[in-house]
């Protein structure tokens, strides 16, 4: 075959600079408004950002819409159903269930939202450099994982209980000891596809560190299993909550929250039914919110999906 | 592959010794004893359970004892049920939560996989939306509310299915669903968002300008890839729910294991602890190894035993 | 290859799929058709009850702690037993002990001997004849410390029976002695009066001794080994689903027994229980065998199904009386009397439960139900409250050390804190804590000393007041509180040596009137059986203690 030889002359830089054109990525301010942009354009994600705004904002406001607070008994008035006078009806001891779903509102939803932010942490990093690292490194990151969540959760509870003073750093201590494993085995078998794939070798080839692949490469294309486990951690611990409040590590009664009330009304579901409804309602409005946030941010960080 | 399979068993081992000492020394940590009531026993029939069932042997003596009974596979007797020995408790609540575990995860994978994939196909239209909507529903409404919701329905109100008990085929089904719901609704989330990720791949593009059909674009291509995190799920899962769940058990009057993960802790019942947590262990060890497995099938280009890092 | 077996799996997925939406649907038919066949069923039983059907279903809860009654301690096994065993009396229909395997006693003169001789024809259920070797066994084995009875305590009434069990003495020399096989003597510490009311109990029931004597582990299933002498035999138990009870033929009174079938499932949901009485499945939901959830409690009221009936049982609070500020009598009785007990009654329970102002149940004495002080009684509970903080030298009530209540977990007794927390803030001004556990916790933290005020309960055991009031008689024990009074304790002891009733009564009840007046528990209510049942199920027999004996029952 013959080869035509094109002489250097012809060639003519056409500006830009060459170190610039090494990186491998795309500059990262515009690369979040560009997700902003498309996130913002997704209605129905942002109907989840507004629901929980207003949930944040009727937990502060919502129990002083009421003459009534979330501990005072009036056992005349008990097990009411939802009237003008008590909006979402009353508890057994004649508790206005309005006041308290509000007030549950601020303990259900910060649990919620620590426990999944710290899961999430947690989680993606133990998940996903296990996953990256794999070898001998994989298999004691995991084996360690396996063993917490080998041993019965319930012992651990109890000693914690008996170790510690019951109270909110507790009971996130709690949630977090085995909340995180899911989280870190979908990471980890994510990035086990991913590591092979051209464009991680790429990056290796090109000498890229193990945190910048990592933050640069897996963990974008491994957002939507992680948004998804996301939204699975917040019930996951609001309900969590009520049994660690049942064992006596959760919020001291009288307070209330949403997975206590939702609890102690399942056994009130045949006779009165708004004690489980409201609670679970709110559970998952909240939890509807998450989704289609998660899936909005997903649809918005698919890199595929940009214009 | 099988070099890994035996590395693998020894990690295993190891793994499940350490799980054996944690849960040994957690166990004896926590407060209240098996023998004690309301009533206080008088010391001298305190000292002789004790004796009897060698607690009263140093702590190291009484782990040295369990770690035999584990290598043996004989876990001793209850100390709270007279006459009946671990191993029995196991051997007899196994099956049925076995059974009706397999049930749920069939329901779960099955109707997950669907939802998930229908949701995934149909992005953004309304079939996604209810699948959306459907999801949600499971995912916030933990089981022991699904189970007392669907009990209440289906068995009291309707009429249509029994409302408890361990007997027909129809006794399995809502326990089965409340087991189900949970998991299906994660799996369906899962496969809905992986999919929507292979989807947009090129070689989906590719083999649609192939002109293969979608369904077999969908068979052989999308669900196949994306069922990585499904598969990442699954593992922990299995062992989970084949051991049984206590509430579903508690709620449709089921004599399964889940019960005594819950009520042998309470009870203090040191045998049961310990043999039921040895028999969930191995079940889970396993269990995430066949996962491991299963990822190398799922994509030959995952190598579980390579060196790097090391 | 591999790509064929990933076909191959998926196509495997696909049709679990649709096998599973198929089978749904034959799941939900073969449902309706189960449950259809069940209606026939039970519509042809309704129609044919008078005649035929006689076969009793009810809910036990749990599994039995153990079916040999020389270990059995507690309530489920007792439901079981009570059908199956037959002591040397039984608790007759009108509440007092009867001839059971004994046909004759006598008693000496000072009350502490007893001769029993065994009834002709009493047999076990496998044709042997029940002898009085098989009391004299039964009760030594359960006193023998190696077999580990942890109600062997039971027996402590019989001569030389603590002695024995704790090791100090010896088996021979207690005081239970067949003189042949048809005569047992036993031999008492005390006179105590009610002892043929503790020969109807299980710790005192006989154990076939040919059949224990050969297999250690007789008791463990349902079977060939597995005798009993009571009205019933068990035929089938399958551990923690079902226990199966049949009529036993060898029984001595067989006549009286028309049930042809017990039996008794296990599960430990209240709700599903009701459910399941509600769809037919059970002939009875509630107390004693299971319980009623107190949510469904005013519905059943108002539909007129509710039974309920009081037993021997105190709800209580212990005080701390050695830890500030309850060490002080005055603070014990302000929060004592501020509690508001028909409202607890009333509201929370729900069901018939009386507010409780004693510690003696009204079913020993009667007069009970009025108790020692006002149901509630908020100015003479400021009173007290002000006399203790100026006692214990406090300038006010925030001065008074933080006060926590503590209750094992569950959802009536936190129901219970929350509305006690509530008029204790209302009645006294005092902010209380809560502090709940898990209930092998909770206890160890009440014999440890480690609370302030604590919740606790007390089940007669048999029908003497004495079992309530022997719980304070000595600090440690039962005596959370580590209150203790000379007084009180030479009453009890006293009472043990008298055989007059009516002065052994009076002493008793001026013990009560110490232990009110000090006040080192709070009783708050006495408990009830509250239950539904087959409107057609009749002369079942329950006991002031609230235990049910079916050996008469029978539908209409």
């Amino acid at each position: 075959m013959q080869q035509q030889k094109i002489p250097k002359e012809l060639f003519e830089q056409v500006g830009g600079n060459t170190t610039d054109s090494e990186k491998i990525s795309r500059p990262s301010i515009s690369f979040w408004k560009d997700v902003w942009m498309r996130f913002k354009k997704n209605k129905l994600a942002m109907t989840g950002v507004v629901l929980l705004v207003i949930l944040a904002i009727m937990s502060l406001v919502g129990p002083h819409l009421t003459p009534y607070n979330y501990y005072e008994n009036d056992l005349m008035s008990a097990n009411q159903p939802p009237s003008g006078e008590h909006w979402f009806g009353t508890d057994e001891l004649g508790r206005d269930v309005f006041t308290r779903i509000w007030n549950g509102a601020q303990i259900s939803l910060f649990i919620g939202i620590a426990a999944a932010l710290i899961d999430l942490a947690i989680g993606v990093i133990w998940g996903g450099l296990s996953g990256y690292i794999g070898g001998r490194t994989d298999e004691y990151m995991m084996r360690f994982a396996d063993i917490l969540w080998a041993i019965p959760y319930l012992l651990m509870v109890i000693l914690l209980m008996v170790v510690f003073e019951p109270g909110l750093g507790t009971m996130i201590a709690a949630m977090t000891i085995t909340g995180w494993i899911n989280m870190a085995r979908i990471v980890r078998g994510q990035v086990l596809q991913l590591k092979s794939q051209e464009y991680v070798m790429a990056a290796q080839t090109l000498g890229a560190n193990t945190s910048r692949i990592m933050a640069k490469h897996l963990i974008p294309n491994t957002m939507g299993p992680i948004l998804i486990t996301m939204t699975l951690t917040v019930p996951n611990a609001i309900f969590t909550e009520a049994f660690l409040s049942y064992l006596g590590l959760g919020v001291p009664q009288p307070l209330a929250s949403w997975g206590t009330m939702a609890s102690d009304g399942v056994a009130a579901l045949q006779y009165y039914p708004w004690r489980l409804f409201f609670p679970a309602l709110f559970i998952s409005l909240t939890i509807f919110a998450f989704n289609v946030i998660g899936d909005g941010l997903r649809d918005a960080l698919d890199p595929r999906l940009r214009k | 592959m099988l070099k890994y399979i035996g590395k693998r068993l020894l990690y295993m081992v190891l793994t499940l010794w350490v799980i054996v000492t944690v849960t040994f020394f957690l166990m004896r940590a926590a407060p209240g004893s098996p023998f004690s009531g309301e009533k206080e026993l008088p010391p001298a029939i305190q000292a002789n359970l004790e004796a009897y069932y060698g607690l009263d042997k140093s702590l190291f003596m009484q782990y040295v004892d369990y770690l035999i009974s584990v290598v043996k596979w004989d876990f001793g007797p209850s100390l709270k049920y007279k006459g009946q020995s671990v191993n029995d408790l196991i051997s007899e609540g196994f099956p049925v939560s076995f059974a009706l575990g397999m049930e749920a995860i069939f329901l779960a994978l099955a109707l997950g996989v669907l939802l998930g994939a229908v949701a995934a196909l149909r992005h953004n239209k309304w079939q996604d939306y209810t699948a959306m909507i459907i999801a949600v529903l499971g995912i916030s409404v933990p089981s022991f509310i699904m189970a007392s919701g669907l009990q209440y329905v289906l068995a009291i109100k309707w009429s249509v299915l029994p409302v408890a008990r361990w007997e027909s085929f129809a006794h399995t089904i809502l326990p089965a669903l409340a087991l189900a719901s949970t998991p299906m609704a994660f799996i369906a989330r899962l496969t809905r968002s992986s999919m929507l990720e292979v989807i947009g791949n090129d070689y989906i593009k590719t083999a649609k300008s192939k002109g293969l059909n979608s369904t077999e674009i969908t068979v052989r291509h999308t669900i196949r890839n994306a069922m990585m995190p499904v598969v990442s799920y699954m593992g922990p899962l299995i062992s989970a729910i084949l051991t049984g769940s206590f509430v579903i058990e508690k709620i449709f009057g089921i004599p399964g294991l889940g019960m005594h993960f819950v009520t042998s802790i309470t009870n203090r019942d040191y045998s049961v602890i310990m043999g039921v947590t040895v028999f969930f262990s191995v079940l889970l060890l396993v269990s995430i190894l066949l996962v491991d497995i299963a990822y190398s099938l799922i994509d030959p280009r995952i190598k579980l035993a390579d060196k790097k890092g090391e | 290859m591999k790509k064929k077996l990933l076909l191959f799996s998926i196509l495997l997925v696909f049709s679990v799929i649709l096998a599973a939406c198929g089978g749904d649907d034959d799941g939900g038919e073969e449902g309706t058709s189960d449950n259809s066949g069940d209606n026939g069923e039970s519509t042809s039983d309704n129609g044919g009850e008078s005649s035929a059907e006689q076969v009793f279903k009810a809910n036990i809860a749990s599994e039995p702690f153990s079916l040999n009654p020389s270990l059995a301690n507690d309530a489920t096994s007792s439901a079981v037993l009570l059908q199956t065993f037959e002591g040397l009396t039984r608790i007759g229909p009108e509440g007092e002990p009867q001839e059971a395997m004994a046909s004759e006693i006598e008693t000496s003169d000072d009350l502490k001997k007893y001769t029993f001789t065994i009834r002709d024809g009493a047999k076990w259920s496998n044709g042997d004849p029940v002898t009085a070797q098989d009391f004299e066994y039964a009760w030594k084995w359960a006193l023998d410390p190696n077999n580990n009875s942890q109600y062997a305590y039971q027996l402590y009434y019989v001569k030389n029976a603590e002695a024995a069990n704790t090791g100090e003495g010896n088996l021979e020399d207690v005081g239970v002695t067949a003189v042949d096989e048809k005569t047992l003597e036993v031999e008492l510490e005390n006179p105590t009066p009610y002892f043929l009311e503790l020969t109807a109990f299980y710790t005192y029931f006989p154990v076939n001794s040919k059949i224990a004597k050969e297999n250690e582990e007789w008791y463990a299933d349902a079977g060939e080994n597995y005798v009993s002498n009571g009205p019933f035999k068990m035929t089938e138990w399958s551990h923690n689903d079902s226990i199966t009870l049949e009529p036993n033929e060898e029984y001595w009174d067989k006549e009286a027994v028309k049930l042809d079938r017990i039996e008794f499932a296990m599960i430990n949901d209240f709700n599903t229980e009701l459910n399941s009485f509600k769809q037919g499945e059970f002939d009875w939901a509630g107390s004693p065998f299971g319980s009623l959830p107190t949510e469904a409690i005013p519905s059943l009221k108002e539909d007129g199904s509710l039974n309920v009936e009081p037993i021997a049982g105190t709800y209580w609070y212990k005080f701390h009386t050695e830890k500030e500020p309850f060490n002080n009598v005055n603070i014990r009785k302000a929060f004592a009397y501020s509690i508001d007990r028909q409202g607890i009654v009333e509201n929370i329970t729900k069901a018939g439960q009386v507010p409780a102002m004693a510690a003696v149940p009204p079913t020993m004495f009667s007069d009970n139900e009025e108790g020692y002080f006002d149901a509630v009684n908020i100015e003479k509970a400021k009173e007290h409250l002000q006399k203790g903080i100026e006692e214990l030298g406090y300038d006010s009530v925030e001065d008074m050390p933080a006060v926590t209540l503590s209750f094992n977990t569950s959802e009536s007794h936190a129901k219970i804190a929350q509305a006690i927390q509530d008029m204790w803030k209302e009645n006294l001004g005092v902010d209380v804590e809560l502090s709940n556990s898990e209930w092998a916790v909770y206890i160890d933290q009440l014999h440890q000393g480690d609370y302030q005020i604590g919740r606790m309960g007390w089940l007669g055991d048999f029908n003497d007041p004495i079992n309530f009031l022997e719980l304070y008689k000595e600090k440690g024990g039962n005596n959370d509180t580590r209150w203790h009074s000379e007084e009180f304790a030479s009453l009890l002891e006293e009472s043990q040596t008298e055989t007059d009733s009516e002065k052994r009564t009076e002493m008793l009840k001026e013990a009560e009137g110490i232990l009110m007046d000090e006040m080192p528990i709070a009783p708050i209510y006495f408990y009830t059986n509250a239950w539904v049942q087959d409107e057609n199920l009749k002369d079942v027999v329950m006991s002031g203690l609230g235990d049910v004996q079916l050996k008469w029952a029978h539908f209409e």
